[in-house]
């Protein structure tokens, strides 16, 4: 079946087997990389995005159920040419390491940083608990997210 | 395989009623794991996401109504009054998962880990179903619940909520697991205390074919609160040894087995501490005024 979705702004639609899952569909048929394909299960938040401003596992949403809503993927978390400051602060505090977890974890970051502009280290620990890093130990992520939120100020 | 998309409830009535081996989906926290493993291949699905008329909770005639597509991360935010509900939601995976995941998906997958359903146990919930043919029945969660992934659901039902009577009085959930998130639960215990009826209500998750109720345990419990005079004097403490019991008839009627993530042991020293822990908060939260 034909599904349209809103993906970063703008609308596109592809043919998908109703089976498969959004993420699927971002990346086999709408060429978005950004998000990762690892445990297919919910359990690693590489996949992460937003469903109609939802942060959500895209791998656990059907390509079907996000037909006419609004989608945005890591892509859509910035406009312009440079890095969002949540991705500069994952290079300069070092969170970054074999990067495979890095999409999910600077979507989730976004959705904490817009709901909680000056999050305590508790809150930031729930709000990253469904993103998995195999790399870094976490605590240069947790380094990363003091540091994006002191720049952005509130700014998302 | 085909995906149906009703609008509102009748409509969904209506495909379930013509397509009775569709499988409804929601958050697809559970049914998209199997489809992604390929587990399953359900020939039609139906996307409740839509139906509205699922989505919301309301209080009416001293009862809850709680809909099935309620996901946890509204529980979350919109129901603090009930606070054992709100503990085990928030134990629910991660907020991606919370965000998706329902109270409905819970009741028609029936695991026996099901966070939301030792919860629904200890406040008595009825389960709510609907067909298009028969209209609207009720059952009480164990007639629904039947083993573990199996329910009472008719093939041409949806679930449409839980529904119980509200309550006064302290209550908690609590679960073990390898972290503080994303764990199935190894163990869990929700525990409820009815001061209208001097009545303790203790269900236990995770360690049987279904959800189960301590039945003894809470006997025995009211029972000592009863002697003591507790009943009427929240002030007045209860003996250890009533406590240390009230545990290990709550670990009594635990019927877990081993597998990979817990012997049967540890799930039963799990909630016989889990149960102590319980009681003693509800003791220590019923000398304060807060939820009076």
């Amino acid at each position: 079946m034909v599904v349209r979705i809103k993906v970063n702004d703008d609308w596109r639609e592809a043919e998908t087997w109703p089976g498969a899952s959004l993420l699927t569909f971002l990346r086999d048929r709408l060429g978005l990389y950004g998000s990762k394909n690892a445990c297919e299960q919910g359990e690693c938040g590489s996949c992460s995005v937003w469903l109609d401003g939802t942060l959500v596992c895209s791998c656990l949403v059907l390509a079907v159920q996000a037909h006419e809503r609004e989608v945005r993927t890591v892509e859509g978390v910035t406009q312009s040419d440079r890095l969002h400051p949540i991705q500069e602060a994952f290079v300069e505090a070092g969170a970054v390491q074999c990067g495979f977890c890095t999409p999910g974890f600077v979507v989730a970051v976004a959705d904490l940083l817009q709901k909680d502009p000056h999050p305590s280290p508790a809150t930031v620990r729930e709000a990253l608990s469904g993103n998995l890093c195999r790399c870094t130990g976490y605590q240069k992520i947790l380094d990363a997210v003091s540091l994006a939120a002191a720049r952005m100020g509130g700014q998302t | 395989m085909e995906v149906l998309l009703p609008h509102s409830l009748d409509e969904a009535l209506a495909m379930k009623a013509e397509r009775p081996e569709a499988t409804p989906i929601a958050g697809g926290t559970d049914l998209m794991v199997d489809l992604n493993f390929g587990r399953r291949r359900p020939a039609a699905m139906i996307d409740l996401g839509h139906v509205g008329e699922l989505a919301s909770w309301r209080q009416e005639n001293g009862h809850v109504f709680l809909g099935a597509g309620l996901t946890y991360a509204t529980i979350v935010s919109e129901m603090p009054e009930f606070k054992p509900l709100v503990q085990a939601s928030r134990s629910v995976g991660s907020p991606q998962i919370r965000n998706r995941g329902t109270v409905g998906g819970n009741l028609g997958t029936a695991s026996p880990a099901g966070d939301a359903l030792p919860v629904l146990a200890a406040y008595d919930a009825d389960v709510v179903v609907r067909s298009r043919a028969r209209g609207e029945r009720s059952m009480p969660w164990h007639a629904f619940l039947t083993g573990p992934k199996k329910t009472a659901l008719a093939p041409d039902e949806l679930v449409i909520g839980a529904r119980w009577p509200l309550l006064r009085g302290p209550g908690s959930f609590s679960k073990i697991g390898t972290r503080n998130a994303m764990v199935i639960s190894v163990a869990s215990v929700c525990l409820v205390v009815d001061e209208e009826n001097a009545r303790v209500k203790v269900a236990l998750g995770s360690v049987g074919p279904t959800i189960l109720r301590a039945t003894e345990a809470e006997q025995q419990i009211a029972a000592a609160m009863a002697s003591a005079g507790a009943w009427q004097d929240p002030s007045i403490t209860i003996p250890d040894q009533e406590l240390d019991e009230f545990g290990d008839l709550v670990a009594a009627a635990a019927k877990p087995l081993d597998d990979v993530r817990g012997t049967a042991a540890y799930r039963r020293h799990g909630c016989r501490v889990l149960a102590r822990r319980a009681i003693r908060w509800a003791l220590h939260e019923r000398r304060l005024p807060a939820w009076l």
